[in-house]
């Protein structure tokens, strides 16, 4: 991570998308932000259900300062609110997560989900359309039959750029409980869905089986103790996924081993430290996001304080710590009495996956660089910062004398949160979610710049 | 085809293609389907220089239409102007096999293998083989897979040197960075390689092979499964040993399950191919490991191939090696903890009995089976109940007879009522196996309890399985033992069992006969017109009409009409309509039997469904 002594940082602001109004309508904060492979667009999903899609601007991609241009490519309404008749539950449109696959032709595809319902999106380009009719013309006035001569077969003309959003697949009613994790396996014809207790196995192309992977439901649920949080499926291969627990344990499954992966084949938990234990321990252990890292080497799980990154060769601990934001520590019952404590913070790598990203409170976000061992704290705000000018960066301290950059702990805005966060998988670019606003910020590869 | 001044002709023409950019999917669907309309109407010039270009660009709508699209330009060459302008047809298929659809690319795919030999030798390099590799090299994946299906229809068609750039475009396929393309590679390996010259079988293909199979991806790796029992069959006996088996002994010992599947789901296929030496020394023990598996879905697999395996065993050793090898592993997945694992088993194990004879199958076998009939899972003994035939021919049914009959019992009263379901199909079956004497002294009672059953589904059943049961034994046989059941049930207080002698009387007339249905059912049935339900009324009318050309004609008019025309002026509007439903259809049939001379066609067959008894002239004018 970048940075010098002066409280100044590389990264700059590059663009701010959404209304920056206080007024913020429930539908339009967003609840998933992803990058796609080659990060030339950019998924944002919201609690109305809806996927707007950004894409980089094509002439400015090259030029280094201003490659975070990204502008709206496509939006549409990918889930709507539904009533589960026999169950009397209703099913908010709100999108959990958005998974891109590896493009495979012209056109794009991801995967979005609700609580109960995945689908399968295409995002596809259209330049050219048919003309010519025999019986009407072209403006739709009819012609009459008599007046039908020879046959006229249509011709296909260019047209403007028309882009497309068609659902393909809808993969329904295989969740009891609400989805938190979809992962496209690198086989890239599978995917998993996981819910509390289960994990699900689909085949894209199917849409009325999916077998089931794992199931930790009790026969009797007054024995549940812990429930999945998240679920990934290895880059690389194939045959491994990952799922975290309310407990803050991470389990490994290999797929190669038996076709009903219920029995790990190793478990990432770290010893509790008996001295911080209290009634707030096992809340804030549960893992709100886990990732492997491009490599396959390393995974990075986070939970409510914490950022721990594994070396899939050892489970006994995490070989990486990083404090996110440790002196919430003694706040952690006014965060329970508002709810925050139950917050879910995603965590990112960069794409060399020497830096790992996650967000905070107070509209902060927390860079975190492994080799240098050097951390920032970023704040996604429009007021106080322009675009192209560097951020400064920040310090939270507990003491009431303040310098410049310091802020104390008591004057930090818990309902501003930053939850959602993806970084560019090849350059120095990063997306975040604020309330419903989109926050794109770049590093410049040149100090001097 | 340019007519004179408005041309009628072209009207409907000019329809259909203005269609094939309706907004309605449903449209464009009906004029693709009619694409060879088109074309004729076109002439082939105008087919070839105007409609497929146009069909070129038409990817962007929906699947099926593609789908559609792609099947018909399969049987276009007549309609472009025969195999000298095949190669037309190229540009349309090859935009349709680089969609993401896999049912479209996969159609297109066959269209193009299908077009393929009706190219000219020289067509086939000028035009095919250059679309061929423009696949194999195209950007995305889709062209690259689709790709993967071309190669062994030109291959032995074209010349040397093209030869050998197929091999190597094939060989870069086979090696390409994403998984789905390494995949369709992998599918098609056998039948390129059978398409091969036996040296470059073993040159390009069995490296190939090998490092597929070996690929780092499972869903690869069990394709080369496939691919290798194919490339076996392909080589002689000498160079099995060193060139397929050690990757074929690799995969079955695979450390994913689903690879192990594949081989046990291709278990005889793959005896098939290596002979009855290799089968003795290899495949036995692996197959024994196979039915040991720790994956249940593995043992299931390989269960499922037990009988076939054993058949296929080389007639000298066969018993010795099931005697020895196979039975101990069967008998422990009797009682394996994986309920399909024991079901898949119980519906092949009882084929072994012809295997083995009579002897060993009583020693033996026997057990197994009376262990099965009592398995917890009711799958497992419906599986053996519903495979008793082969038993049966070796050492007749008696023997069984004194276990069967609980477990039949049991299921028949299963809590479970697909279970029920299952037991009664297997039942006219069983029946006939059991005898007569037998079925009358233990299972008619159950055939009758399942009448009353609470589930519609069941009661169905029921009725159907009577009938197949009279269709067996014979109307006397009905008229003894289940008429006089099934007609006592219409004075039963629950009027759904009512009705359920209509459905039976339904079922059964036609088995019955006319003598017994005019002078038993019929009475019953209209007997029960009176009945307070009007369920049971306007079902009265259906079985009426359902059973009416079984009847004496006498008893028709003098009967059955009069009831009928009181029921169609029920209170209840269902009992009216269906009623008059009856009394037309009865007519139509009567007239038709009667009066008209059976070649004649029939004038009442588009007559609209009657309205009130007062507009339908054919019923008036005979009364």
């Amino acid at each position: 991570v970048s940075g010098d002594g002066d409280g100044q940082s590389r990264w700059c602001l590059s663009q701010v998308k959404g209304a920056v109004d206080d007024d913020v309508a429930e539908a339009d904060i967003i609840s998933a932000v992803e990058f796609n492979h080659s990060g030339e667009l950019l998924a944002t999903g919201d609690r109305g259900g809806r996927i707007v899609i950004f894409q980089q601007e094509q002439e400015s991609k090259n030029i280094p300062q201003c490659r975070a241009e990204y502008n709206v490519y496509s939006t549409f309404q990918s889930h709507e609110p539904e009533f589960d008749y026999l169950k009397s539950l209703e099913i908010e449109e709100k999108i959990n997560k958005i998974r891109w696959l590896p493009q495979k032709n012209a056109a794009h595809f991801l995967l979005s989900t609700n609580d109960k319902t995945i689908k399968l999106w295409k995002i596809s380009e259209r330049d050219k359309r048919p003309e010519g009719y025999n019986l009407k013309e072209e403006d739709g006035r009819y012609r009459h039959p008599s007046s039908l001569t020879t046959l006229r077969v249509p011709v296909f003309q260019p047209m403007n750029l028309m882009v497309e959003a068609s659902p393909r697949r809808v993969y329904a009613n295989a969740h009891t409980y609400h989805i938190n994790s979809i992962s496209v396996n690198s086989d890239n014809e599978t995917y998993l869905s996981a819910d509390d207790l289960r994990i699900n196995l689909w085949h894209l192309d199917f849409t009325d089986r999916s077998f089931n992977i794992v199931d930790i439901k009790p026969s009797n649920m007054e024995e549940l103790t812990e429930v999945i949080t998240a679920s990934e499926f290895h880059p690389l291969q194939c045959n491994t996924f990952v799922y975290g627990s309310s407990k803050g344990t991470v389990r490994l499954c290999d797929m190669r081993a038996s076709a009903l992966c219920d029995q790990h084949s190793k478990l990432f938990e770290e010893p509790e430290d008996p001295s911080t234990r209290s009634f707030f321990s096992e809340i804030i252990s549960s893992i709100s996001d886990v990732k492997f890292s491009h490599s396959g080497r390393y995974m990075m799980t986070r939970d409510y304080l914490t950022l721990k990154i594994w070396d899939l060769h050892m489970e006994s601990q995490p070989v990486e710590t990083y404090q996110v934001h440790g002196f919430l520590r003694s706040k952690l019952c006014s965060l329970y009495e508002n709810d925050c404590i139950f917050d879910k913070f995603e965590c990112c790598w960069k794409g060399d996956d020497s830096e790992v990203m996650t967000g905070s409170y107070n509209n902060f976000f927390r860079m975190f660089n492994r080799d240098a061992q050097r951390d920032l704290t970023l704040e996604a705000s429009w007021e106080n910062c322009s675009p192209g000018y560097p951020l400064k960066t920040w310090r939270v301290c507990a003491g009431s004398r303040r310098k410049r950059n310091e802020i104390g702990v008591d004057c930090l805005d818990f309902s501003r949160k930053i939850l959602y966060t993806s970084w560019h998988p090849q350059d120095n670019v990063v997306a975040l979610a604020t309330v419903n606003n989109l926050y794109i910020f770049q590093e410049k590869l040149n100090p001097e710049f | 085809m340019a007519g004179a001044e408005g041309d009628d002709s072209l009207y409907p023409i000019a329809v259909l293609i203005d269609e094939l950019r309706n907004e309605d999917v449903q449209l464009r669907l009906n004029s693709i389907k009619k694409l060879s309309t088109i074309a004729l109407a076109l002439g082939v010039e105008r087919t070839r220089t105007e409609l497929l270009p146009f069909l070129t660009d038409t990817i962007y709508d929906e699947d099926e239409v593609l789908l559609a699209l792609a099947e018909q330009l399969g049987s276009f060459t007549l309609l472009v102007g025969g195999p000298e302008f095949v190669h037309c047809l190229l540009p349309p298929l090859e935009s349709l096999a680089t969609v993401e659809e896999t049912v479209v690319r996969d159609k297109a795919v066959e269209s193009l293998r299908k077009i393929s030999q009706e190219h000219s030798p020289v067509d086939l390099e000028v035009h095919f083989v250059p679309l061929v590799k423009r696949l194999a090299s195209g950007d995305w994946f889709t062209s690259r897979t689709s790709a993967c299906g071309l190669f062994s229809v030109c291959y032995p068609r074209v010349s040397s040197s093209i030869k050998a750039e197929i091999r190597q475009h094939f060989r870069t396929l086979c090696s390409d960075d994403t998984p789905m393309v390494r995949r369709a590679a992998a599918s098609k390996l056998g039948e390129f390689a059978k398409v091969l010259e036996l040296d470059y079988v073993k040159s390009d293909i069995i490296p190939l092979f090998t490092a597929l199979a070996s690929d780092e991806q499972d869903s690869v790796r069990l394709l080369a499964v496939e691919a290798g029992v194919s490339i076996a069959t392909l080589l002689p006996q000498e160079d099995l040993e060193t060139l397929v088996m050690p990757t074929l002994r690799q995969a079955s010992e695979d450390k994913s399950w689903r690879v192990r599947y594949m081989v046990a789901d291709k278990f005889s296929e793959l005896q098939k191919a290596v002979g009855p030496e290799i089968t003795k020394n290899d495949l036995v023990p692996a197959f024994q490991n196979l039915l040991k598996d720790c994956e249940a879905e593995v043992r299931a697999a390989s269960a499922n191939k037990v009988k076939v395996f054993c058949e296929n065993l080389p007639e000298d050793s066969r018993e010795t090696i099931i005697m020895t090898h196979i039975l101990p592993c069967v008998k422990e997945l009797v009682s394996d903890t994986n309920q399909h694992v024991k079901s898949a088993l119980a519906s092949v194990i009882m084929g072994l009995s012809t295997i083995l004879g009579k002897d060993n199958t009583v020693e033996h076998l026997l057990p197994l089976f009376l262990a099965q009939l009592k398995d917890e899972c009711p799958e497992v003994r419906l599986n053996i109940i519903s495979n008793l035939d082969c038993v049966n021919e070796v050492i007749g049914i008696r023997q069984l007879s004194q276990s069967l009959l609980p477990a039949i019992v049991e299921l028949a009263e299963d809590a479970k009522w697909r279970v029920r379901l299952a037991i009664i199909e297997y039942m006219p079956l069983l029946a006939g196996q059991l005898g007569v004497e037998f079925f009358d002294e233990k299972l008619n009672s159950l055939c009758m309890a399942w009448l009353i059953d609470h589930v519609y589904a069941i009661r169905e059943a029921a009725t159907c399985n009577l009938m197949k049961l009279v269709e067996k034994f014979g109307a006397e046989w009905a008229q003894n033992t289940i008429v006089p059941k099934v007609l006592g049930m219409a004075n039963d207080p629950n009027y759904l069992h009512r009705m359920t002698t209509l459905f039976c009387i339904n079922a059964l007339s036609e088995a019955c006969g006319q003598e017994i249905t005019t002078k038993h059912m019929l009475p019953v049935v209209l007997k029960m017109s009176n009945d307070q339900v009007a369920n049971v009324r306007f079902n009265v009318a259906k079985c009426l009409q359902k059973i009416g050309p079984v009847l004496e004609s006498s008893a028709l008019q003098a009967e059955v009409k009069p009831v009928l025309e009181k029921l169609a002026t029920d209170q209840d509007m269902d009992v009216k309509y269906f009623a008059l439903e009856a009394i037309s259809g009865i007519m139509r049939e009567h007239l038709h039997q009667y009066i008209m001379p059976s070649h004649y066609p029939n004038p009442y067959a588009e007559m609209r469904p009657v309205g009130s008894t007062l507009s339908n002239p054919y019923f008036t004018q005979s009364t």
